[in-house]
């Protein structure tokens, strides 16, 4: 197992106040490590997409910390936790949320011009991401040309782009049929995947568990089970 | 142009539709405005024609003027206590008033007549054709050359007219630096011929025109030509009074006002709303931007850039088409009177960044309060 990426101590979250008030999160702590693929389960409504916001730095916690890399993330300004987001960390959304007056290939430069890199460059590069999710002939189309496990694929490419530390999968597979959902985590595997990498997904699909090297269960807002998957496929 | 921009441009421009809203609303509003105001200028600078053409540096007139044309007859001693006044160079009556001419075809013509003070000929035009002396020629009289100029079938040096009954003779044509607002001809002649051939009332002195001997003079007349009881103004204040005259005693300003507001806002609703509508449908966009780590001044920067980018534009379009209105209305009506001024292409200038102005703040306050939270959870 290699170095922590993210450490959450005793993370907490509620929403509302008084009658309203719903604990989303109840005391939770884990770490995730680099090298590792993490998987996030649990029913509905228990909790998963918010613990996951608050590690990547999208929701501030009530009580507790989270350290990326080592630092307390909520400690810093909202354009340092920005910074951080941009630098270490891509997300694939749940519904994808590509960009549909943007070209493919531009949806994946999107984080290196945040990133300042220059227009033709960052278009050059997104080419090249394009290409590792085998998608390089359709970078001239707009995303809703593509089928939802190619847009996936975007996703995916715009997520890495970046080079990021720590990758974020919310519900990756949620909206394909088998196939292409296991493809898809496949390739995450066993191309993204790397020694320098963490990546976590929350995930429903029981089909794609056998990839998974840790599998965290939560319930109504606490973790109830953390295992590791000795037999994973690799 | 920074790539965040290059994205502004791209998710504003490739939504066709709704970009072309946007513009058609500002430069609607800007075409709007400009035609208004140009109109408005051109009257205005019509209805103080006489006074610019002129030249004069003070203008005694009866306080009760208010339009150059309309003039109100002073007695003659007004003339001679003027001449007397410490610092007047040399004082000289002018003449306006209206005739009717008959022209060789039998038709009737209205014109305006200046009549120029006989000994000097203070307030004489630039003539393009024939002599000034021969104004003193018997019925002699200067047609200016104008817009208007047809309406007396184009007449040359040698044409016969009848002018109130009396013999006219044009001697000469002219060129005059401003048209007139009524839209008639205007001849000149001498003070006393105007006012043989003009039936007038016992006072003929329409104003009287002073030549300063210097500019530190001309409060100290002033201040004498009140005792008399008459007003002295200098050209710019009576370019004023007939301004204001036009502006707020006959209604005109505030009927352009109120267009000019109306077409404001309408522009305003069109393209803000439209902006609106856009942000709204673009919202998870940038709140995706926010989630992969574009910073709040970032999206701030896209917003106020997609607003300006669409103003400019419209403006431009607006200005091009409102001239391009006015060209054409020249080329079909010479004495079409609107005028774009600096002044009419600021003003339009800054109600289009207003208009920007507040579409960017309403879509800004809407980018801020979006959570990536939100986007996250779908
Ligand atoms: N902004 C919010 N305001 C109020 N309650 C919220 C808010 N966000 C989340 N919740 C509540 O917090 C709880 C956990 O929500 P969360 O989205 O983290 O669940 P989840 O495990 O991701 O569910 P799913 O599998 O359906 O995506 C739910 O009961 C939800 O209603
Ligand atoms: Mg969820």
């Amino acid at each position: 197992m290699g170095k922590v990426a993210i450490k959450a101590n005793a993370l907490v979250k509620w929403f509302g106040e008084g009658e309203t008030k719903t604990t989303a999160v109840k005391s939770a702590s884990f770490e995730a490590n680099f090298g590792e693929l993490l998987y996030i389960v649990g029913p509905s409504g228990s909790g998963k997409t918010t613990l996951l916001s608050m590690i990547s730095g999208i929701l501030k916690p009530n009580e507790g910390s989270v350290l990326v890399e080592g630092k307390d993330i909520w400690q810093m300004k909202s354009d340092d936790i920005a910074d951080l987001r941009l630098h270490k960390i891509g997300f694939v959304f749940q519904d994808y949320h590509l960009f549909p007056r943007l070209t493919t290939v531009e949806n994946v430069a999107i984080p290196l011009i945040l990133k300042k890199m220059e227009w033709n460059e960052a278009l050059k590069v997104g080419l090249e991401y394009l290409d590792i999710v085998g998608l390089k002939d359709r970078a001239q189309l707009q995303p809703v040309k593509l089928s939802g496990g190619e847009q996936q694929r975007v996703a995916i490419a715009r997520a890495i782009a970046g080079h990021p530390d720590i990758l974020i999968f919310d519900e990756p597979t949620a909206s394909l049929d088998g196939d292409t959902g296991r493809k898809i985590v496949e390739f995450v595997k066993t191309k993204i995947l790397n020694a320098e990498r963490c990546v976590i997904i929350v995930t429903h699909d029981s089909r794609i568990y056998e990839y998974a090297d840790s599998i965290m269960k939560m319930e109504d807002g606490n973790i109830i089970g953390f295992e590791r998957n000795t037999n994973a496929i690799p | 142009m920074s790539g965040i921009l290059k994205i502004a441009l791209k998710l504003l421009v490739n939504d066709k539709s709704k970009f072309i809203a946007l513009l058609v609303g500002i430069t609607f509003a800007v075409f709007l405005m400009i035609m208004m105001m140009s109109m408005f200028s051109g009257i205005l600078s019509r209805s103080s024609s006489s006074v610019y053409n002129v030249g004069a540096k003070i203008w005694v007139m009866d306080p009760a003027v208010n339009n150059a044309t309309s003039s109100i007859p002073m007695p003659d001693y007004v003339l001679s206590s003027a001449r007397s006044i410490n610092g007047v160079k040399y004082a000289v009556p002018i003449y306006f008033g209206n005739a009717l001419v008959k022209l060789k075809s039998g038709a009737y013509q209205a014109v305006s007549v200046v009549g120029l003070d006989d000994a000097t000929l203070y307030g004489r035009p630039e003539l393009i054709e024939g002599k000034i002396e021969d104004i003193y020629a018997e019925s002699a009289f200067i047609v200016v050359k104008d817009a208007e100029f047809k309406k007396l079938e184009s007449p040359a040096v040698g044409t016969e007219f009848e002018i109130n009954d009396h013999r006219g003779l044009v001697v000469g044509l002219a060129k005059v630096a401003s048209g007139g607002l009524f839209g008639i001809p205007t001849v000149y002649t001498t003070y006393n011929r105007a006012i043989t051939y003009i039936p007038s009332m016992r006072f003929t002195t329409s104003y009287i025109l002073i030549e300063p001997k210097h500019e530190s003079d001309i409060p100290f007349i002033q201040q004498q030509i009140k005792k008399l009881g008459y007003q002295a103004l200098t050209r710019d204040q009576f370019v004023k009074k007939i301004s204001d005259f036009y502006t707020y005693q006959t209604g005109m300003g505030m009927n352009v006002l109120m267009m000019t507001a109306i077409s404001f806002i309408v522009g305003l609703s069109i393209s803000g709303q439209t902006f609106y509508t856009f942000i709204l449908e673009n919202l998870e966009r940038f709140g995706a931007l926010k989630a992969i780590g574009a910073k709040g001044h970032e999206l701030i920067t896209m917003i106020l850039f997609q607003a300006s980018f669409t103003a400019l534009i419209g403006y431009g379009l607006g200005v091009g088409l409102a001239s391009g209105l006015m060209i054409l209305a020249k080329l079909r009506l010479p004495s079409y009177a609107a005028q774009v001024t600096y002044y009419n292409l600021t003003f339009a200038f800054i109600m289009v960044l207003i208009m920007a102005g507040v579409s960017s703040y309403i879509g800004v306050r809407k980018v801020l309060q979006i959570q990536p939270f939100d986007i996250f959870r779908g």
